[in-house]
């Protein structure tokens, strides 16, 4: 139902919260909510920021400083086979640490001045502070483990890897979201993309059918979302709930029933070709990120580019943005809303569907039950902690996968961390991130609401 | 529409009816179109997983490469391979005509009624919290920092019979109250949207709990696989009808807090303002009620309802904490709140037709060999329909929604 009440909203709230029965507009509560939310962004001195940084940097101070490695950390740029060689990257544990807790140290500090003076942190503080804080743990973690030398190279081009499912599905869902429908499923899509694709790929025993069919089978999941999300206008968050369970007995049946027993007809899709773009791919760390991919890899870099110039800088962009935020308003300027989600919606699903894809044709050449094990959940924290902005989905996925793939690497290493704890890493910092403990993360405020036009 | 269309708590006792639930006799209509139609969505829901376990039968498929010269046989191959597995489902669930002894033929009962007991637990809940116009998406993460805690109390602690069962309740209950609150309290204070915490607590309670199953203090002496040391004799419900039944008193626990539930939604003053919240926030602010309050209270309850749920599990059926004590529970649970659209005794039916199904498919698949996933796809189907306006829609409901806006009993089956 259309919003009454079109007052932009200051809290975090990423969807239509908590809302009312049929027909009642926005409630008073997210006002009372937001007041004391919006208080802080027109003036009113905000302790937040410098409280958490200064948390984060005792956190720097008995880790990466009273704990420092006593040893030299290397990172090996360079591997057989480049281009060219760069010298390897090594510092010492307990100069870098120390570095890192004055930097950290250093920004806190700006930012309570900067607080008492009722402004903002800038932004290249912020990045200055990430940048150490993720540095300094990294020299932390890594000098601590039992060979205190990684590569630069495989660390990196491991997390794009990884990321590269989280980006497509945190693409697909921005697109539903940015016009106002909530995606839950895409966890759904990422899995019934990667069904399709390894059973039309198997039957067809080409890996472009493969594709085409997994693009297919996520915007089949799409379509039902968005029939009943939008067309009857059942909640989304349910249907995106349901359909996450549906997508994963039905996927799991027949995966037990037909794919298992009959492997060779039906999952054992071919691999889609990886190409090196000659010499370079052979630069050191950035070849193999940005020069050997798969196809999936070299579309990704294009869909990040092309959703974000079709979201800020086209036509549809503005509506689809207008409609997310304010539907009653773009209807009135003439744009049909639901028709509008709907196409945005089965394009999500297309999206997704991408990146269900690399999961059977490129990172394993077979289906398994359950394959994307949560992806899709990461990948919708991913959305949100990039802000609902392609390049900081794209951002954020790229975090996430850096923080798994260091999870992997580090167990090989032995670590003082519990691998568990880096497995939590995207969850607490999203959590953050909506609680808006770090940054702000507002959706798009017609998110989850349905447009009834009147 | 939100959260509230998920809990139609019958308008006609709503705390404060939206305007378009006043329509005289919406709330009778709402009742037996809700009760039609889930049964309606039951039969639907089967009949699409029947359909899919024939089509992927392979007698069926066999007979379906001369379908056109002897069509009957492959219509009596899908029947057969439907209503065999169905039957072994039944057979699993409710009643066993081959068993030798009494026992032997109502174990199956028996069977459904342990594994509802989690499922209900956990439903009630999601159905609180959407009572509340809150999606706890978390019963998960609730369950699982229930099981932990109540499985820690239960091997580390020594007390006495009676005791130590009671302190281990509390604990589970304490535990999922915590990881409840956090997602209270965080909304209450920022703003920040409930789905979002509870999905991302989910995760940070599996990875927490898997975590501890690496730490001496949870692990069995001198083992490192990740299973926590047996609960002691004395922290396990008793067994309910004898050893050889796996149904225990957590069943009982179940129908308590079922019980509780209802009267706290219906009859108290807590309840009274939960309901407000839920139905409309706008009119429980003007009548001086504390919403903020009321989303951790909500939550609290919420997650006390599924650490219980864990308690049931680590106490009940288990008697030890792994990483995958919880199985899916949390998850189903949702499906459960739904399919009993948030009434506590709805739920308790949901949860005891979800237990059937899931007791039903073990004995299935060992059977027929139907995969156990297939119970997956109807629980999601169920929802799907009853979900869907359409499946039931009158003419005059139509006609009223052409109008602009849903009729309350078209707005009530929208789960």
């Amino acid at each position: 139902m259309s919003s009454k009440h079109p007052t932009p909203r200051h809290d975090q709230a990423p969807w239509a919260s908590g809302s009312t029965a049929a027909g009642v507009a926005p409630p008073p509560f997210e006002n009372e909510l937001s007041t004391a939310a919006a208080n802080e962004v027109v003036g009113v001195r905000s302790w937040r920021t410098p409280v958490v940084l200064a948390l984060l940097s005792l956190v720097a101070l008995a880790l990466f400083g009273f704990n420092a490695p006593d040893n030299r950390v290397g990172f090996r740029v360079s591997e057989a086979g480049d281009l060219f060689r760069v010298p390897d990257l090594a510092v010492h544990g307990v100069v870098w640490g120390w570095l890192t807790v004055a930097v950290l140290v250093a920004v806190t500090a700006l930012a309570l001045l900067r607080a008492r003076a009722g402004a903002h942190l800038p932004r290249w503080a912020v990045l200055l502070f990430g940048f150490f804080f993720v540095s300094g743990f990294l020299v932390w973690v890594v000098g601590s483990s039992r060979t205190p030398d990684v590569s630069l190279s495989g660390l990196l081009a491991g997390s794009v890897a990884l990321a590269i499912p989280l980006i497509f599905g945190s693409l697909g869902g921005l697109l539903c979201e940015r016009s106002g429908v909530v995606n839950i499923a895409i966890e759904g899509q990422l899995l019934f993309g990667a069904f399709s694709a390894a059973v039309a790929g198997s039957l067809s025993g080409s890996a472009w059918v493969g594709l085409l069919a997994a693009v297919v089978g996520a915007a089949l999941v799409s379509l039902v979302l968005a029939v009943f999300s939008i067309t009857y206008k059942v909640n989304q968050v349910i249907v995106g709930v349901v359909l996450n369970v549906l997508v994963s007995g039905l996927t799991g049946f027949l995966f037990a029933t037909v794919l298992e027993p009959n492997a060779s007809v039906f999952n054992a899709p071919p691999r889609l070709p990886r190409f090196a773009v000659p010499v370079l791919s052979e630069i050191p760390v950035l070849g193999p990120i940005l020069f050997d991919q798969s196809v999936i890899g070299y579309l990704m870099y294009a869909v990040v580019a092309l959703v974000w110039f079709a979201l800020y800088r086209t036509r549809w962009g503005l509506r689809t943005r207008a409609v997310g935020e304010h539907p009653k308003a773009a209807d009135t300027l003439g744009v049909k809303v639901n028709a509008l989600r709907f196409r945005n919606v089965l394009l999500g699903g297309v999206v997704a569907g991408l990146g269900g894809a690399f999961y059977t044709l490129v990172s394993v050449s077979a289906f398994t039950r359950d394959m994307t094990s949560g992806a899709g959940y990461i990948a919708l924290a991913a959305l949100i902690f990039g802000r609902w902005n392609p390049i900081g989905a794209l951002l954020a996925s790229l975090l996430f996968g850096f923080a798994s793939n260091l999870q992997s690497i580090l167990s090989f290493l032995g670590t003082p961390v519990p691998s568990q704890f880096l497995a939590m890493l995207p969850y607490v910092v999203t959590i953050l991130a909506v609680a808006g403990l770090v940054g702000s993360s507002r959706g798009p405020a017609a998110s989850g609401q349905p447009y009834t036009k009147e | 529409m939100s959260a509230t269309d998920a809990a139609p708590a019958a308008p006609g006792r709503q705390a404060a009816p939206p305007p378009t639930a006043t329509t005289p006799g919406a709330a009778r209509r709402t009742w037996t179109g809700s009760a039609l139609q889930s049964v309606l969505a039951i039969v639907a829901a089967l009949v699409l997983g029947g359909l899919l376990i024939a089509l992927t039968d392979d007698r069926v498929v066999e007979t379906a490469g001369y379908f056109f010269a002897r069509p009957g046989d492959m219509v009596s191959a899908m029947w057969a391979a439907a209503s065999s597995a169905y039957e072994a489902m039944f057979y699993g669930a409710v009643y066993n005509p081959n068993g030798n002894t009494l026992g032997q033929r109502v174990y199956p009962l028996t069977e459904t009624l342990t594994v509802a007991t989690p499922l209900i637990l956990a439903g009630l809940g999601v159905a609180v919290a959407f009572q509340a116009g809150l999606f706890n998406i978390g019963a998960q993460g609730q369950l699982l920092i229930g099981a932990a805690l109540a499985a820690y109390v239960g091997f580390a602690w020594e007390l006495p019979v009676g005791v130590h069962l009671l302190a281990v309740i509390v604990a589970g209950a304490l535990g999922g109250a915590l990881w409840g609150a956090v997602v209270g309290l965080l909304k209450a204070r920022t703003g920040a949207h409930e789905v979002i915490l509870t999905i991302m607590l989910n995760y940070i309670a599996l990875n927490l709990v898997a975590y501890l199953l690496t730490r001496p203090a949870f692990l069995r002496p001198g083992s490192s696989n990740p299973v926590s040391p047996q609960l002691a004799e004395t922290a396990m419900f008793p067994k309910l009808l004898g050893e050889q039944f796996r149904l225990h008193w957590g069943f009982a626990l179940a129908v308590l807090a079922t019980v509780f539930v209802a009267w706290l939604l219906q009859r108290s003053t807590v309840g009274f303002e939960l309901r407000a919240v839920g139905a409309n926030p706008r009119a429980a602010r003007t009548a001086g009620i504390s919403v903020t309050r009321g989303f951790v209270v909500v939550m609290v309850l919420a997650g006390a309802l599924a650490g219980l749920a864990g308690v049931a599990q680590v106490a009940g059926t288990e008697r030890a904490l792994t990483a995958g004590v919880a199985a899916s529970f949390g998850f189903d649970a949702i499906t459960v709140a739904l399919l009993g659209r948030s009434k506590p005794w709805g739920t308790f039916f949901a949860g005891l037709l979800y237990g059937a199904f899931r007791a039903g498919g073990v004995t299935m698949q060992s059977m027929t060999g139907t995969n156990i996933d297939i119970v997956l796809v109807v629980q999601s189907l169920i929802v799907l329909f009853i979900a869907l306006p359409p499946l039931l829609r009158t003419g005059r409901d139509r006609a009223r929604s052409r109008r602009g806006r849903g009729s309350a009993a078209t707005e009530g089956v929208r789960a």
